[in-house]
């Protein structure tokens, strides 16, 4: 039990660091990591936590936790939030007191504007993990087109979308459609 | 509670954990960021909007969730380090009280076909939503060549080669920012001139 807490702690402390681009930047290496290298996870059982954070109010990644939960119970909870959240809190914390001594720098531009594609990039390579884990047939395919299309065309909650995305797959797999 | 309305410069512990819990109270799908924004930008008038910006330029820029480090930024400039933790904390604690929930539920039924199908159009749903943010996000990065260049290096550095996020940001992070380094020329020194002394009227305003 000890052991699979620190596991836990020292893989959600060094995706929390790499999260470079935000939560879906670092998708593929949270997958990679917890259902390939640890077998924390089933590529199912990911995907399903991942749609809870999206049920969740909030930020969508604190699903990190439910597979902390998953592994090892309330404790497994509590010490991947605190490792996935404090490190990126303490950082920024400092790191935002010195960026702004150094505001008009050169090279604080340089980061900026050379990190930024390479976050798209990041988060163009989460988007495709998690349609590779949902999107298997010519239904999921539907949703997913139509709630870009959606999105793209007016805003609208995206609650809304995501409640019906799970409610057409649900009636789909039901065999309503058959 | 501290609801003195004339002094919008030092809002209370409670109004700063009050704005960060509605915000982690009422976004799905990754909208904190405009929530935020409605909030404390047009609401209370804690921050205008440049500053607003800058904060999320650096929080784009550092690891973590945008969202998170926007309250760690924000509450850090209206009370220091305690502000900081209390914004994180209402931020978090709707959205934690719902995935324990959700998670304690999803547990006992993880085999359940009717909940593994609710959840598959779910995520379907969300490749539709992640698309769109990333989009809207890269839209300038997205027609300049160079950018969508990295863009693509990246992608299939991780999505086809599945090189670990560490090597692809020590080498093509380094090489991006390699890319637009300061050049040494005479049109940087000047605009060097320039920024230094922007820098000092900035320091002289941060004084006051």
């Amino acid at each position: 039990m000890g052991h699979k807490l620190i596991s836990l702690a020292w893989v959600f402390v060094m995706l929390s660091l790499l999260a470079v681009g935000g939560g879906t930047a670092v998708l593929p290496e949270m997958q990679h990591m917890t259902v390939h290298q640890f077998h924390w996870v089933t590529d199912q059982q990911f995907r399903d936590i991942y749609s809870l954070g999206q049920v969740a109010p909030g930020p969508n990644m604190l699903m990190v936790m439910v597979i902390g939960y998953r592994i090892a119970g309330v404790a497994g909870a509590a010490v991947v939030t605190v490792a996935f959240f404090l490190p990126d809190c303490l950082l920024t914390l400092y790191a935002n007191r010195m960026w702004r001594r150094y505001q008009d720098s050169p090279w604080r531009q340089a980061i900026q504007r050379g990190m930024a594609p390479v976050a798209i990039g990041l988060m163009l390579s989460g988007t495709f993990a998690i349609a590779k884990l949902s999107i298997h047939n010519a239904v999921s395919f539907a949703i997913a087109a139509a709630s870009l299309g959606i999105l793209m065309w007016r805003r609208i909650n995206p609650v809304i979308l995501i409640a019906v995305g799970g409610t057409i797959y649900l009636i789909f797999k039901s065999g309503f459609f058959a | 509670m501290n609801e003195a309305p004339a002094a919008p410069k030092q809002p209370g512990f409670g109004a700063i954990f009050t704005v960060f819990l509605a915000a982690g109270g009422v976004s799905f799908g990754g909208g904190v960021l405009a929530y935020l924004r409605d909030y404390i930008v047009n609401g209370r008038r804690w921050l205008d909007n440049d500053d607003f910006l800058d904060a999320l330029e650096v929080s784009e820029t550092l690891p973590g969730l945008n969202s998170v480090n926007m309250a760690v930024i924000i509450g850090d400039r209206l009370r220091g380090i305690a502000g900081a933790a209390v914004a994180v904390f209402g931020l978090m604690l709707p959205g934690t009280v719902a995935m324990m929930t959700l998670g304690a539920l999803w547990v006992r039924q993880s085999q359940n076909p009717n909940v593994n199908a609710f959840l598959v159009g779910v995520a379907a749903a969300a490749v539709g939503l992640l698309l769109t943010v990333t989009l809207q996000l890269g839209h300038k990065q997205f027609v300049r060549p160079l950018d969508l260049m990295l863009i693509a290096a990246t992608f299939v550095a991780v999505s086809v080669f599945k090189i670990s996020l560490l090597w692809v940001l020590l080498t093509i992070g380094t090489v991006a920012v390699w890319f637009y380094r300061p050049r040494g020329d005479a049109a940087t020194a000047e605009h060097m001139v320039h920024l230094r002394e922007r820098l000092h009227s900035h320091r002289a305003h941060w004084r006051h």
